[in-house]
Parts: C-alpha cells; sequence; structure tokens
C-alpha cells in the first residue's frame, strides 16, 4: 500500500479549512514576510500544538531564509514555510526508505502507548496491512489489565483473519508474549504484533512491565522485538514530547503511530518530536475502519497541511 | 518547572528592588514569561491571550508587597486569576431530589469514559445510593464487555440491550424504577465532535433521558483542540459540566483551562489513577499550580503574610546586621518556623530549594530536640552562650533530656552559625540548613 496521499489530504481537510487554510489568507493579507505576518504564522503553529519552542525555530529559520532569498508571494512565501517545518523533521535522520522490512521471521512488532490513545485499534489495522501483504499474522493479548481489552483484540483478529494468543485476566503478559511467539516459530508466521497495556509513563512499575516484556520475547526469539512502535493520539499536546522520552529511555522506540488524526487536532506534537528525538513516525490513523491506516510520509504530511 | 518560571520571573524583577509599585513595564516582560509557561502547559493560544490581558489589567499599580519578592507577588495574581477563571470554589455533582438521578458521559474516543462510570458507580454506592450503569457503546469493540466486567468487579448492575444508543437509555430508566436504582450512570461510545450523526445520536439520548448531569469526559493531556472539542460537545448538548481525567500522569493539564474558559460550564471531578476509587473532586487552587508548573508557592506566600510579623523581621535584621544573634532569638524564629508547618513541607513549597537541598532529610523532632536545650538555658546563658561551661552543660543536658553531647553539638553549630550568618546568601542555604538539622 503506498502512502495515500488523497486520504491524509481528506483526514486533515478540517485542519487545512480552519487552520491552515489561514496561512494563504495571511499570505494574501500581507504579501511579505512582517512582523503581523510571524504572528499569524506564530499563532497557527502553536494552535497546532506544534509547541512554543520548535514554533521559534521555525519563525527563526524563516526570518533568516527571509533576509536571504527575498521570496515574492504567496507561493514562494509558502515554500518557505513547508521547507522550514521540513527542515525540523530531516535534522534527525529523514525517513526511511521502507516502513517494515520483513527481513526475519516471525518479524515481532511491539505496540506501547498511553492509556486510550488506539493501540488496539491500530494493531487490528496493521494486521489488515500485513495480511493485505499476503503476510500470516498472529496478534499478542498482553493486555492482560484493562477489562475486556483481549476481547477488543479478538473481535479486530477475527476482522483481519489474523491469529490470536492471550490468556486468562491478570494473567502474565511476558508469558503470553512467549508463548505468541513461540507459536508462531512453529507455525511459520511472518508477523507478531503484541499488544500492551495502556499506561501513563508516570508509572514506573509499569513500565518495568513492558521492559520485562520486551527482555522475554527478545529471549523467545533473539533479535525481536524488531519494532517497538509508540503510539501518540493527535490530540495530545506538549506532554506528547514527555511520552517518547519515558517510552524511548525504557524501551528504544524504533518509530511512531500517530492516531485519530479525522479530527480538528492537528497533531502538530509529532513536529516538536521530530525536533527533538530521533524516532519517526510511520502510520497515521484516520478512523475506526480497518482500512484507515496510511504510511506517514514527511513531505506529504507538511505539504497536506498547506493545501 | 516551578524553579524556571520562577527564575525568570525573578530575572525580570532584579532591577525592581527598592520601587513601590510594579510598573507597566516590567509586568509586560513578566507577563512573557507567564505566557510561554500557560502555551507550553497546553492553554489555547486565544484563552491565553485574553487572559494575559486580564492579568495585565489586575497587576497594573499594586502595591509591592514587602514579605514577597514582586516575582512571587506576580506568581500569586496570575494564580489567583487563574484560580477565579477555573471556578472558584469546587462544584459538587448535582443529586435529583426525585431519584433516579440521571448521568450521561460523553467525549472523544480513549477519554475514559468507561472507566469513569465505574468510578463514578462507587462513588454514588459509598453515598448509599443504588447506581445502575448502562453500555451505550455499541461500536467499540468490547466496549459492552469492558462494562460488564467492570461492573462484576465491584458488584453493580450493568444494563445492555438492542442496538440503539437513545432506546438503550430510555429502556434503561424503566429497568431503573423496576429495580430501585436511584443513580443511572450511561456510559455513551466516544466520537469526534464533528461527527454529526454520532452527535445526533447523543441529542437523541439527551432528549429520551432528559440527564440532571451531561458531562464531557476529557484527556488531561489534550492540547490545543481541548476548544474546539469543549466547544463542540457544548453547543450540540449543553453540558452541565466537565471531568477530567488521567490527572496522575505529568501532563500541566492547560486543557482545563482551555475547556472552562470556551463553555464556561463547571470541571467537577477528575481522575488520578487506574483504580476505581482514584477519583476527587476538582480543585481549582490545586489545577492553578499545575498549570503554572509549580509547588505551593502561593500557600507559602500567604503562610509567610500571614505568621510572620513584619517588626518582628525588622528587630531581626537590625540584630543580624550587629551580629548580636543570640539563642534566644534563634529560639524565636524556630517558632516563627513552627507556624508555618512543618519543615519538610515548608522546605518543598521553597523555590528553589527542591535542587539545593535534595538528599537533606529535614527532622521537625531534631528540632524538638534542639528547642528543649535552649528552654533549658537561663535567659543569659541564651543571651551569652560563651558562658556555658561544663557544669552548665551537664545540668542542661539533665534538663532537657539530653546527653552532653547533644549540648555541645548546639552550641558548635550555633557558634558556627553565628560565623556565618555573616556570609548567608542563597548559594549558602543548603550548608546553613544542613548544619541546623543534620
Amino acid at each position: 500500500m503506498k502512502f495515500s496521499f488523497k486520504r491524509l489530504v481528506k483526514g486533515l481537510s478540517k485542519t487545512k479549512d480552519e487552520v491552515f487554510g489561514k496561512i494563504r489568507t495571511a499570505i494574501g493579507m500581507h504579501q511579505k514576510i512582517d512582523e503581523d505576518f510571524l504572528d499569524d504564522v506564530e499563532e497557527i503553529l502553536i494552535k497546532s500544538d506544534v509547541g512554543v519552542s520548535t514554533t521559534q525555530k521555525i519563525i527563526d529559520g524563516l526570518i533568516k531564509a527571509n533576509k536571504l532569498e527575498k521570496p515574492q508571494g504567496e507561493e514562494e512565501i509558502l515554500e518557505l514555510l513547508k521547507r522550514e517545518i521540513g527542515k525540523i523533521f530531516s535534522v534527525n535522520g529523514s525517513q526511511p526508505e521502507s516502513f517494515f522490512a520483513i527481513d526475519k521471521k516471525p518479524y515481532v512488532i511491539m505496540v506501547v502507548g498511553v492509556n486510550g490513545t488506539g493501540k488496539t485499534t491500530t494493531i487490528g489495522k496493521l494486521a489488515k496491512y500485513f495480511h493485505d501483504q499476503g503476510k500470516k499474522v498472529m496478534l499478542a493479548a498482553c493486555d492482560t489489565f484493562r477489562a475486556a481489552a483481549v476481547e477488543q483484540l479478538e473481535i479486530w483478529s477475527q476482522r483481519s483473519q489474523a491469529e490470536i494468543v492471550k490468556s486468562a485476566p491478570g494473567g502474565d503478559s511476558a508469558a503470553v508474549a512467549f508463548d505468541a511467539i513461540q507459536a508462531a516459530v512453529k507455525r511459520g508466521t511472518d508477523v507478531v504484533i503484541i499488544d500492551t497495556a495502556g499506561r501513563l509513563h508516570t508509572k514506573l512499575n509499569l513500565l518495568e512491565e513492558l521492559k520485562k516484556i520486551k527482555r522475554v520475547v527478545n529471549k523467545a526469539h533473539p533479535g525481536a522485538p524488531n519494532e517497538t512502535l509508540l503510539v501518540i493520539d493527535a490530540t495530545t499536546g506538549q506532554n506528547g514530547v514527555r511520552q517518547v522520552k519515558v517510552f524511548d529511555e525504557a524501551l528504544e522506540l524504533s518509530g511512531l503511530v500517530l492516531t485519530k488524526l479525522d479530527g480538528t487536532a492537528k497533531g502538530g506534537i509529532v513536529v516538536a518530536i521530530a525536533d527533538l528525538f530521533d524516532v519517526p513516525v510511520k502510520f497515521v490513523g484516520l478512523g475506526e475502519q480497518m482500512d484507515d491506516l496510511d504510511e506517514f510520509s514527511e513531505r506529504d504530511f507538511v505539504e497536506a497541511l498547506f493545501k | 518547572m516551578f524553579d524556571e518560571l520562577t527564575d525568570k520571573l525573578e530575572g525580570v524583577f532584579k532591577k525592581l528592588r527598592g520601587h513601590g509599585k510594579l510598573s507597566e513595564a516590567n509586568i509586560k516582560d513578566a507577563m512573557k514569561e507567564v505566557r510561554l509557561a500557560l502555551l507550553e502547559a497546553d492553554v489555547n493560544y486565544r484563552v491565553v491571550k485574553r487572559f494575559i490581558k486580564d492579568v495585565t489589567e489586575k497587576s497594573m499599580g499594586a502595591e509591592v508587597l514587602q514579605s514577597i519578592s514582586p516575582g512571587q507577588q506576580i506568581i500569586k495574581i496570575v494564580h489567583d486569576q487563574l484560580v477565579e477563571v477555573l471556578g472558584g470554589e469546587a462544584e459538587e455533582m448535582i443529586l435529583s431530589s426525585s431519584p433516579p438521578t440521571k448521568i450521561v458521559l460523553v467525549g472523544l474516543q480513549g477519554s475514559g469514559k468507561t472507566t469513569m462510570c465505574g468510578k463514578l458507580a462507587k462513588f454514588y454506592r459509598s453515598k448509599n445510593k443504588s447506581p445502575l450503569l448502562v453500555a451505550a457503546d455499541i461500536y467499540r469493540p468490547a466496549a459492552v464487555d469492558q462494562l460488564k466486567t467492570l461492573g462484576k468487579n465491584i458488584d453493580i448492575p450493568v444494563f445492555h440491550v438492542d442496538k440503539d444508543p437513545p432506546k438503550i437509555s430510555k429502556k434503561a430508566l424503566d429497568h431503573a424504577s423496576d429495580n430501585n436504582n436511584d443513580v443511572v450512570i450511561i456510559d455513551t461510545a466516544g466520537r469526534l465532535h464533528i461527527d454529526d450523526a454520532l452527535m445526533e445520536e447523543l441529542k437523541n439520548i439527551r432528549k429520551n433521558v432528559e440527564p440532571h448531569e451531561i458531562l464531557l469526559i476529557a484527556d488531561a493531556m489534550t492540547g490545543q483542540d481541548a476548544v474546539n472539542i469543549a466547544q463542540e460537545f457544548n453547543r450540540r448538548l449543553d453540558l452541565t459540566g466537565v471531568i477530567l481525567t488521567k490527572m496522575d500522569g505529568d501532563a500541566r493539564g492547560g486543557a482545563a483551562l482551555s475547556i472552562k474558559n470556551v463553555t464556561g460550564k463547571p470541571i467537577k471531578l477528575v481522575g488520578t489513577g487506574e483504580k476505581l476509587d482514584d477519583l476527587e473532586v476538582f480543585h481549582p487552587d490545586r489545577m492553578a499550580s499545575r498549570i503554572l508548573g509549580m509547588g505551593d508557592v502561593v500557600s507559602l506566600v500567604e503562610k509567610a503574610q500571614q505568621t510572620i510579623d513584619t517588626k518582628e523581621a525588622e528587630k531581626l535584621e537590625k540584630k543580624l546586621r550587629k551580629e548580636s544573634f543570640t539563642l534566644e532569638d534563634f529560639y524565636n524564629q524556630m517558632q516563627q518556623l513552627k507556624k508555618m508547618g512543618p519543615l519538610e513541607s515548608l522546605v518543598s513549597m521553597l523555590p528553589g530549594a527542591g535542587n539545593a537541598l535534595k538528599g537533606l532529610k529535614i527532622d521537625d523532632s531534631a528540632m524538638g530536640k534542639v528547642e528543649a536545650i535552649i528552654q533549658s538555658m537561663t535567659p543569659e546563658e541564651r543571651a551569652k552562650p560563651k558562658i556555658i561551661d561544663g557544669s552548665r552543660r551537664r545540668r542542661i543536658a539533665t534538663g532537657s533530656g539530653n546527653s552532653v553531647v547533644d549540648v555541645n553539638r548546639l552550641l558548635k553549630q550555633f557558634n558556627m552559625m553565628q560565623k556565618m550568618i555573616k556570609k548567608i546568601s542563597r548559594g549558602q542555604m543548603k550548608d546553613f540548613a544542613k548544619g541546623l538539622f543534620s
């Protein structure tokens, strides 16, 4: 599946209409990069959750580029702005060419995040994504904590035709992960996706549990997990930065999934995150249906903001 | 984080000392820092703009209080204004005089509605009510199972039937009156505020149920979009209030201010943990402190204002200058300090103290020991510690129930303290405090 630019634009349409459309209005009004224009840019970026310091960085870059290049008219100014935002993404290394080089069997993906960001839904969508590529997928229901989390994953496994390994409620989550990987090795499964309990990153003992799952997974299958993805809700404010920091320190994240981009939230927090961490966004979630998942492209993301 | 804001504000006001009033210029500089703090706390851009305008007007020409620094005073003005905007007093949940009390929870996906249903059920049962939970989320896979499991765990009945949320809600009311449930809590599916079809469904639930409370469940980590979310839910449903969830995280929670500002509806409760007992009444003052990213400095400022007698303080200052600080003065100082509460909490409230005193265990009982020893001295001994010889030391030790070693240590420390007082500056506070209470 290629990155569906159209869908992202559709998902971001409210964004575009309500806020980023204003950039054009602002440029139309000012026709040049002056104080008022920069104020408008600041408002737009901060209101997208880009955060104060990253916004300032973008504006500083814009001022500098303006002096050198003296852009004329709407299109050139817009180009310059997009380029400055793009720079934030590319400082910490550009986006990977391919999202998952499924070079191991089984290829193990561990999915983590705070409560309510949409981990289980994302896993359902990922299962479908790999199933569509002709892969055999297995889900490991390691959220043994939240009421009915296993049932929720089970429904997604049926929808996406993936196998599922689970235990009784309150069971040992690491043991479930271990069983899943052993079963996957035996059955020749291509991809194992591990669902974990939603945990606020401030709960240290619960982060320990995630670390344990990771250790056990690694023991069961050296090199695994091949991916550790943090799911972030697009409505999240500056706390998203803290989430990445804490989860990355504990688990060494390989990527992010930005969910709920079909609302009015702009997801600008990923710009702030890109400014500080070398953890690329890999997917965006755009709805509750199984196909509402797209590969993320930084260029298209920035582009879509201004379309 | 509090240190950051205080330090910045102190920096702004460095030149201000000696002035009687805050000027327009220094308030403007200070407000720049406050603005950044609020934006970093996720308060909406527009809301911050309005807030800063209001608080600037309030601060103009305010007298600089003698007991606190201008920086702290600005924080207090900002804090008070935040408390006012956030709702002043805590507002209670409505209990209908003609049962059942009907409550509907609404919100985005993942904000914590279902968990909150369980918490509310427990909350009402502890008030001798008989709650009924209603599963009206027919969309999210296993949402009904989740509520059923929660209900089973805490032994609260869960009503679920059909596939039509407005009908489910209506039937639930009949079920409640048949079973003598006097509180009905309806869990609805998470939805986007711009999803017309699903918002229409909520309107129908509202029409069918005529709830006493229709509450928006909002995640404390929400960013700038909180205003759009709250505004839409309120516009379409006329909310009665808000519950903030996931307050046990480390988000500053500026969304609370945004939501309150655009809806005008009270924030009633906060979810503070994963356990079903983790539910608290909303305290605007605590929320204000949290948004500003600070410890409870305002209480400290207020406590200091109440308890430290200005005249006493002046007298002490003179003595310190003349280096005539005696054990009697030391004792009086301790009494002043004690009026302000336990030392440990006091220190935690001190700006900058958090780092300077890290690792230092402060023991109130150590202070009691010191007090007893001084109390066992004669006035003359307190004024001139030098006259305390061996036999006096033994007498004081016996009289205060301590050993001579303790008395020796106090006298030695006091001696050091007298020397140190001369050069007390912020940087040396750590040694000073260590010498006192270790």
